[in-house]
């Protein structure tokens, strides 16, 4: 005889269990986190670099490297003087929870305002796996295309910060700026949008600024 | 892609759940927005439960299509990969509905 037994539990409750754990960790020694996504080409590395010159001297800063095949080397943020973590996710599509917690404690987070976190390039999966960073950031670029938001609803989803990067291309490229940014803010109304280039650092200074007090404000909290 | 970490978690809530029963099926409810590939789940399920009391059991999926709610006029519609504007008014403002589930439902074991 079979009897159905009835369990309603999100898939993936045990990692976001995790995620909270690595946010109250966080939280404890002060830390602000973010988790920087994006799909393959759209200049996640550079933007990760230039964020890093922006804000160095303004807050200590720490960097986990997720992502094997476009990372800025751990080791070259390491020679630049950036406290610096590798996790290998042995070829995997994101980064999950259990693997944050692994690395957080190789970083001295008591010294530390705000840990930047790459994660591995890929629009579908990341999206699905809190890690348990106070902000997610998704990178979209120009040349991707105006109608990303509709292919891959459940990446714009779920961050609260949205870069489009190289703007420089927009007299070069088909982009229907205001198409793109309807399905943005149909999908997800919060989100808070930085047009940028990271060719000519167009737009750069707005988004240093505004996380820069983002983060003065979560370490005063 | 994900598929394997995430069949992992569908077992561990299985087994959980099942204490020492044979589990015969897991239900699954997987709305549009939610991204897995059914094939691939099955495909690492069938890996995975090799010497479990979950071996040899199916998987259902239960696929819950995307909809879309107008904020300006209440229509209900399921939206297209083109396009979120509302059908009926055209508005832009509209808010998912249906469509972000992500679970284990239940359970058939003997
Ligand atoms: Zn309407």
């Amino acid at each position: 005889m079979t009897t159905r037994i009835p369990i309603v539990e999100n898939i993936l409750s045990a990692n976001d269990r995790i995620a909270d754990r690595n946010r109250v960790l966080l939280d404890e020694k002060g830390v602000y986190s973010i988790n920087i996504m994006a799909s393959p080409g759209a200049g996640k590395t550079s933007f990760i670099l230039k964020t890093l010159e922006a804000l160095k001297g303004r807050l200590k800063l720490g960097v986990i490297e997720g992502d094997l095949a476009t990372s800025i080397d751990a080791e070259k943020a390491m020679a630049a003087g950036l406290p610096a973590v590798q996790i290998n996710t042995g070829g995997g599509c994101h980064l999950d929870a259990v693997m944050l917690a692994d690395a957080l404690p190789a970083l001295p987070l008591s010294d530390l305002d705000l840990v930047l976190v790459e994660n591995v390039g890929n629009l579908v999966c990341p999206a699905n796996f809190q890690i348990g960073t106070h902000l997610n950031v998704l990178i979209a670029s120009i040349p991707e295309g105006d109608d990303k938001p509709y292919k891959y609803p459940g990446m714009y989803r779920g961050v609260q910060v949205l870069i489009i990067n190289k703007t420089d291309l927009m007299p070069y490229v088909t982009f229907n700026m205001s198409y793109f940014i309807k399905g943005v803010e149909a999908l997800n109304p919060d989100v808070t949008i930085f047009p940028v280039s990271c060719k000519s650092g167009e737009g750069m200074d707005a988004w240093a600024d505004w996380l820069t007090e983002k983060v003065r404000a979560g370490n005063q909290g | 892609m994900h598929e394997l970490s995430v069949t992992q978690s569908v077992l561990d809530i299985a087994l959980a759940n099942a204490g020492a029963r044979k589990i015969k099926q897991v239900n699954l409810v997987i709305g549009q927005f939610s991204s897995i590939v059914d094939d691939s789940v099955q495909f690492y399920w069938d890996m995975i439960t090799k010497g479990t009391p979950a071996q040899g059991s199916l998987l259902h999926f239960e696929r819950i299509a995307g909809e879309m709610t107008c904020r300006r006029c209440g229509h209900v519609f399921h939206p297209t990969d083109e396009t979120f504007d509302c059908p009926s008014c055209s508005s832009p403002l509209v808010k998912i509905s249906k469509g972000e589930e992500f679970q284990v439902d239940s359970i058939d074991v003997e």
